[in-house]
């Protein structure tokens, strides 16, 4: 599951070079987007879905330091 | 600002008066907490001002180039590089940028070379923040105050905006430190996150809906809903153009020139935003998480919260080009000025509250990315300078806390001069050039956290490379007088000082003597093994 989630990450990153809608108005979408731009949030709105499956399925176990870790700051 | 002023007392009732409280809240911010802070720290007035008018010149490209690679690229950055730097300063107690990479790297002298670097990259970004609420603030009160500001017919005049804006973060944050800074930013990223929306909606309704809104676009401006240029846009353009100049009160709208946007640019703008990582205000926010875990909410947020931002303002921008009301361009035909268009189709379309709700908007946005600058340019001098270079016991906590405030107005009032000075430069190309230089150290940090083998001598090589490329190209751009556009190749300027950033790196690391086991011991065991030992100077 990791390798897929960092996988589809990778993709997002390649599907945000939407070539295909380069010359693109139409279709708009709810009538006003044109459809450039509202892929674009599509690629936004995935984005928050495909790091949310990072953090439920990729968590570095070794960033949780238990909270009496170290030092509230320096001692001076 | 009433509301600010009291945040900035309230936390001043609870401040311990640590250097921990003051610079990184004690280490004890909550998920939503850091997800606000961060956002209102991300997000300047670029966000709100600067697309739109990016959007009234270049059309939607702006929201590709900006915002969605933003959203992807930031959620990175605090997954792969804030909750690191965020366990290794739990467990070794670091404050600022420089004390990681002192330990790290085994080089006390790279301090040296870093702390000038980036407070030189911070201060355009600093003054960026100054202009912005000047320039707004004079924009938006036009007329108001007749009597008192006669020279500006009625404005708040543009040194007055940006002392008030001044005065107030460096009340609070000289209150409050991080933990005064992290509420009033929550506030200030409320109040943006709801301007554009209700900007949006409020313009659209006087132009007789979305759907008519973008209706005009469509029949004046066409090209500013896509990306490319065909010949029957430029002969559309050039129809519009002489009717225009026939009979300008027939016509209303002067056609804005077509611009197809670069594809390479498009891809290599992924760079930018790779400047968070190496923000200094944003390692001190990393830090004040209370655990690795409160980076979720950011993680999952960052691209969510940066498209209700982005979004329509990019469709105000767009909007803007084309817009008629009462029979008249909302936007004079030959404006020149990007930046103000926001400010102008708001008070020309919106009720005075909603114009009044954009000031307190834009000035919630400038506020909440100054206050952490400042801070951490506090921060940086005072842990890696004062502390750093004194006897253990010279200085208490309480005296710290103060240098690091005296720092914090000193900046202040040097930031404040200069933007006086800097009034009419080109600070929005600065800026640019400003986050090309973060993004260009942004390889070092990486290195520093997964290649065991990056050596110090391939870090030194690698800032140097980046600052050589960086002076030549910004030279070449005319010192940021020029767009920062692609200057070879349709690449950015960022793509070739990042690749020799990289390229020194890696050379230079491969022919070097690795890194002592000790430190790679120290940053590549697992971080929740055991407690690791803070000690004063970094040095561990």
């Amino acid at each position: 599951m990791k390798k897929l989630v960092y996988g589809l990450l990778i993709l997002l990153a390649v599907l945000h070079q939407d070539y295909w809608w380069w010359n693109s108005i139409e279709p708009l979408v709810f009538g006003f987007i044109p459809i450039g731009l509202a892929y674009h949030i599509g690629v936004s709105i995935a984005a928050g879905i495909l790091w949310a499956l990072a953090v439920h399925y990729c968590w570095p176990r070794d960033v949780d330091v238990s909270e009496q870790a170290g030092g509230q700051g320096r001692t001076v | 600002m009433v509301a600010l002023i009291a945040l900035g007392l309230l936390s001043q009732l609870v401040l311990r008066l640590t250097v921990a409280d003051y610079f990184v809240a004690s280490r004890g911010l909550g998920s939503v907490m850091l997800l606000m802070s961060l956002i209102g720290t991300t997000m300047t007035a670029f966000a709100l001002i600067g697309s739109s008018g990016e959007s009234w010149e270049s059309g939607i490209v702006t929201y590709g180039k900006m915002a969605s690679w933003s959203g992807i690229i930031h959620a990175a950055m605090y997954f792969l590089i804030g909750m690191k730097l965020w366990a290794f300063g739990k467990k070794y107690g670091y404050v600022t940028q420089i004390q990681f990479f002192r330990d790290r790297f085994e080089s006390d002298k790279l301090g040296l070379l870093l702390f000038p670097i980036l407070v030189a990259l911070l201060i355009p970004y600093i003054l960026l923040g100054i202009i912005t609420s000047g320039e707004a603030i004079q924009s938006m009160t036009g007329g108001a105050f007749p009597q008192l500001f006669e020279s500006t017919k009625g404005a708040v005049p543009y040194w007055l905006g940006g002392l008030t804006t001044c005065v107030v973060v460096l009340y609070y944050i000289s209150a409050g430190g991080v933990r005064g800074t992290a509420w009033v930013n929550a506030l200030q990223t409320v109040i943006f996150l709801v301007l554009g929306v209700a900007a949006c909606y409020t313009i659209s309704e006087k132009l007789g809906g979305a759907v008519n809104a973008t209706k005009m676009v469509m029949e004046y401006n066409p090209t500013r809903l896509k990306r490319d240029v065909t010949e029957a846009d430029r002969k559309l353009y050039d129809e519009k153009l002489a009717a225009y100049q026939a009979d300008p009160k027939k016509a209303i709208i002067k056609p804005r020139e077509p611009h197809a946007a670069s594809k390479v640019e498009f891809a290599t703008y992924l760079f930018i935003p790779l400047s968070v990582a190496m923000f200094p205000h944003l390692f001190q926010y990393w830090l004040t998480a209370r655990s690795a875990r409160k980076f979720r909410l950011s993680i999952i947020g960052q691209p969510l919260l940066i498209m209700v931002i982005w979004a329509p303002c990019v469709m105000i921008g767009i909007w803007a080009t084309s817009a008629i009301y009462n029979g008249q361009a909302v936007i004079p035909p030959d404006w020149s000025k990007a930046n103000t268009v926001l400010p102008m189709i708001v008070k020309k379309l919106a009720s005075p509250a909603l114009g009044a709700f954009l000031a307190a908007g834009i000035f919630a946005a400038v506020m909440s990315s100054m206050d952490a600058q400042f801070l951490a340019l506090g921060s940086m001098f005072t842990n890696d300078f004062v502390a750093h270079y004194s006897r253990k016991d010279r200085f208490t906590e309480k005296q710290l806390v103060f240098i690091g405030r005296l720092f914090i107005v000193a900046v202040v009032g040097v930031s404040y001069l200069l933007a006086l000075a800097l009034r009419d430069s080109r600070v929005f190309n600065l800026g640019v050039w400003c986050f090309s230089g973060f993004a260009s150290l942004f390889p070092i940090l990486f290195a520093a956290i997964y290649w065991r083998r990056v050596t110090k001598a391939g870090v030194y090589a690698s800032i140097i490379a980046a600052a050589g490329v960086w002076v030549y190209l910004f030279r070449e751009a005319q010192f940021g007088q020029v767009r920062a556009e692609p200057l070879h190749y349709g690449l950015t300027p960022v793509t070739f000082i990042f690749v020799a950033a990289v390229i020194a790196l890696v050379l230079v690391s491969l022919m070097t003597r690795p890194p002592s086991s000790a430190t790679i011991g120290k940053f590549f065991a697992p971080l929740d093994s055991g407690v690791g030992k803070w000690e004063r100077g970094g040095g561990g």
